[in-house]
């Protein structure tokens, strides 16, 4: 971006520091974005990322340090200020009314909106202008996680803004669909927006940035041009080391531990998707892994395993032979069935209570058959589950949300992979994790596989299915594909049939699920 | 001007202070309605403060107003807790004393003084009835346990007054609608002769230990918090929703009707149409101002009891009229809630006025 070089700056931070209770969130921090510039900020969780776009965003005051717009000295009080002088920001936790639907939701979060009508026509054509596939008139209840994010990202955009603020943005989308989002990002940057680009993807940020800020601590460790760098030096940059690489020993598999067949269930509510005719095994010592767009009966599949529905018909889902689809979570737990969801917070966790009493979730041993519950023994377990997960928290005392969401991950993974399954179901294992939480919850899964444990993973990362998986199959509209070996795979193929393409797919209606 | 500021951490020192932060507003508001109704207020609180514990008399007597507030308290917390919400407990209390009368009309001169524990056994069953009802509404037809527990009051009051106007009737009294004064060998044993205070306070307190158990120690305690604090945490673990309404509503349900049939079997000893005294709505209150906690319901109930006593004492002595006490009660929640705002916020004096080298371009932002 030399021809910007002599230019003003978009935006200069200077000296930033914010002070918590407990920690520095940012230290010292410097941060200059040229016009038309996509800078990727890296960092792992608790670096300092969050706090410093907050900062921007002028959702978070900091304790010192000044800002420039656009060569102006500023104060961002509000993040209402903050759009108003032309900054977006899609959060990585979205900030959407359930109740109401995708263009409400939007209509609410636009400063100077017109009528709904005309908000719903404009989401329509942003959203095909960047190839994010939106229904406005849906509710946001009925939305996945995947389809969540692209209410956030349309949002941003219906602002025109000078500067875009994306945090872990493309976690959600298909191989495919990331490509169309930085050519869209690129448009948008070559049209003169700013763009700060959050991501622990390397290689994402080696491909679409222009300049790269490494966080560590709180404090700038690295400003480097990305495209002339490697993942290991990025990497070194961002955690002081490299994260070692997994052992992935090839196995005979065992025999086989989870049975679905002919799985089919109506959708619960009017958004949601049906299952049809759902047919996989997993073998013990193996990763079954499952990709696609989330919103494709991921969420469906998954409630039917793990007993959170029961609906299914009896002998669509064996549990090494035996039908248990009529069978209780708890009970499930009991046969060795035990299941990490995708949402840690208020699912996997109770976001109040501490960590000693979210291992009684799923964790029964400390409790006598009376129904006492042997205080002590609790606090043990959760002791030893941050121990051996290398947990960072306030103790088996602190409370589940105190906690970023890697350490909180470790926690709920390390809790179902220390009950010693028979049969492990996670559901999108690294999403918003950083690298080297991420490097070891997969490191764990694998052994946890060595060990002779048949695992089902489901995953939009492709390239966490890749590294884990010794099989992969793909679901889309409720439907799944058959299995390929991981070295039949590529990501070409996966992502074809990630539309629901794949050889021998029954005909269908008209696909909503590929963008 | 002032701000509010979100803090980091809810605080847990302002969740223990937030109560007393909340009796000192009532005080001072207390203070000016005093000084407006024309009356000394230093005399009117001391009918509120002081007189209320300044004998054996006068404790004797707020524990005896305590004791069904603890009962009921201690039921509605757990069922808060499990995010159910009863707000009918005042009619569970009023079936509770319904079905204790009745087996205290059934003494007679031989009886020995064990019945008292069916009188007892029968409150709880009468209290567990009347809230199975809404259990049975809310989970086959999903009906709000919030409207039809409170329905349920009024249901109450109508069968409590069908009895004492019809069948139950004393033959002997005088065409009042009030049913026989039960037999002495009815009534619960007295703790400390003269005083009225009974064995109900020691019911209270061991209620509050069981309580406490049952929340803390136990899993089916575990179980129902974990429903009311997050529902798809519940599901995911396995713990049945319908299993936690059922044992919120009934437990609840049986602590209103044991209430009910202590004041039957102590200091009512017979029943009238002015059985529904309101405590099942004050337990609503001493349930929030004692943290939902079985121990903190002892403090909250002994507190809205001495506004019981004072507002009886402000009638009696100054003159004033005896609805100050249900003032007192609704303020003390209505401050606890403003309160309450401090445990996850922090008040910040800003100055209005922004520091002069960045006036001129945060103006442009100020409106926003």
């Amino acid at each position: 971006m030399k021809q910007h070089a002599a230019a003003t700056p978009r935006l200069a931070l200077a000296g930033i520091s914010k002070q918590y209770p407990a920690v520095r969130a940012n230290d010292g921090v410097s941060l200059t974005v040229q016009p038309g510039e996509i800078h990727a900020v890296l960092g792992e969780n608790g670096a300092g990322k969050s706090t410093l776009m907050k900062i921007i965003y002028g959702a978070v005051q900091p304790d010192e340090g000044s800002i420039r717009w656009n060569g102006q000295p500023v104060q961002i009080k509000s993040p209402a200020a903050a759009r108003e002088l032309g900054i977006s920001m899609v959060y990585q936790h979205f900030s959407l009314f359930d109740t109401l639907t995708v263009a409400e939701n939007v209509w609410l979060g636009l400063d100077k909106a017109g009528s709904l009508a005309a908000v719903a026509r404009r989401i329509g054509e942003v959203a095909h202008t960047y190839g994010l596939d939106l229904d406005a008139q849906r509710p946001v209840h009925s939305l996945s996680v995947g389809e969540k994010q692209r209410v956030e990202i349309v949002r941003a955009l219906l602002t025109d803004p000078q500067l875009l603020i994306l945090d872990e943005p493309t976690s959600v989308l298909t191989p495919q669909a990331v490509d169309k989002l930085f050519v869209t990002l690129r448009r948008l940057a070559d049209g003169g927006c700013s763009i700060l680009y959050i991501s622990h993807k390397l290689d994402e940020i080696r491909s679409l940035c222009h300049h790269c800020t490494v966080l560590r601590g709180g404090k700038v460790t690295g400003e480097v041009d990305p495209t002339k760098e490697t993942n290991a030096s990025l990497s070194r940059l961002m955690i002081g080391a490299e994260p070692p690489p997994l052992q992935h020993v090839a196995r005979a598999p065992g025999p086989v531990v989870l049975a679905v067949q002919g799985l089919s269930l109506p959708r619960q509510h009017p958004f949601g998707v049906d299952l049809r005719d759902i047919a996989f095994e997993v073998r013990a010592g193996e990763v079954l892994g499952i990709a696609g767009v989330s919103g494709n009966g991921q969420q469906e599949l998954m409630a039917a395993l793990s007993g959170e529905d029961r609906r299914a018909a009896a002998a669509s889902i064996r549990l090494k032979g035996a039908a248990i689809a009529a069978h209780s979570p708890r009970r499930r737990r009991h046969e060795g069935l035990h299941f990490v969801p995708e949402e840690r917070l208020g699912r996997g966790a109770v976001p109040t209570l501490s960590l000693s009493n979210n291992t009684l979730l799923t964790r029964t041993g400390p409790v006598r058959k009376s129904g006492w519950i042997a205080s002590a023994e609790v606090r043990a377990l959760a002791e030893h589950l941050i121990q051996r997960f290398q947990v960072k928290a306030g103790g088996p005392g602190a409370a589940a949300r105190s906690l970023s969401g890697g350490n909180l991950q470790k926690f709920i993974v390390g809790r179902e992979i220390d009950a010693g399954p028979t049969l492990l179901i996670v559901s999108q294992p690294t999403w918003g994790v950083d690298v080297g939480a991420a490097a070891l919850i997969r490191g764990e899964l694998l052994k946890l596989r060595d060990a002779g444990c048949a695992l089902l993973v489901v995953s939009e990362e492709l390239d966490e299915l890749f590294e884990i998986s010794d099989r992969l199959l793909v679901m889309a509209q409720g439907r799944v594909s058959p299995a390929l070996p991981r070295a039949e795979a590529t990501v070409e193929r996966i992502g074809a049939w990630m539309s629901g393409l794949w050889p021998g797919a029954a005909p269908q209606e008209a696909s909503h699920a590929a963008a | 001007m002032l701000r509010l500021e979100a803090r980091a951490q809810p605080s847990r020192a302002l969740s223990i202070a937030s109560p007393l932060l909340a009796l000192a507003v009532t005080v001072l508001i207390g203070i000016g309605l005093f000084v407006m109704l024309g009356k000394d207020p230093l005399r009117g609180l001391q009918m509120f403060f002081v007189e209320p514990l300044k004998s054996g008399y006068a404790l004797s007597e707020l524990s005896v107003k305590a004791t069904p507030l603890v009962l009921i308290a201690l039921g509605l917390a757990l069922c808060f807790r499990a995010n159910v919400w009863n707000i009918g407990a005042e009619g569970q209390f009023v079936i509770g004393a319904a079905a204790a009368g009745w087996v205290a009309m059934q003494a007679g001169p031989g009886t020995t003084r064990w019945i008292v524990v069916a009188i007892l056994v029968a409150g709880v069953l009468g209290g567990m009835l009347w809230a199975a009802i809404v259990a049975l509404l809310r989970d086959r037809f999903n009906a709000s346990e919030i409207l039809v527990s409170l329905m349920m009051v009024y249901i109450a009051d109508m069968v409590l007054g069908y009895l004492v106007y019809g069948p139950w009737k004393d033959p002997a009294g005088y065409n009042f609608p009030q049913t026989i004064t039960f037999l002495k060998s009815t009534q619960v044993p007295r703790l400390v002769d003269g005083f009225r205070v009974n064995i109900g306070v020691l019911i209270a307190l061991a209620s509050v230990a069981a309580f406490w158990v049952l929340l803390f120690r136990t899993y089916a305690g575990f179980q129902l918090q974990v429903g009311g604090l997050a529902p798809a945490a519940a599901r995911y673990a396995g713990f049945s929703s319908r299993r936690a309404l059922w044992m919120a509503l009934l437990l609840s349900g049986g602590m209103a009707g044991l209430a009910g049939a202590l004041e039957v079997a102590g200091p009512l000893a017979q029943l009238t149409p002015h059985v529904p005294a309101g405590y099942g709505f004050a337990a609503i209150i001493v349930a929030f101002v004692g943290r939902l906690h079985p121990v903190g319901a002892i403090f909250a109930a002994i507190l809205m009891s001495m506004f019981y006593i004072g507002g009886e004492l402000a009638q009696s002595r100054l003159g004033l009229p005896k609805s100050l006490t249900g003032v007192f009660q609704g303020l003390l929640l209505f401050t606890l809630l403003a309160c309450d705002t401090l445990i996850a916020y922090r008040v910040r004096w800003k100055p209005a006025q922004v520091p002069a080298p960045k006036a001129a371009v945060s103006t442009q932002t100020k409106e926003a």
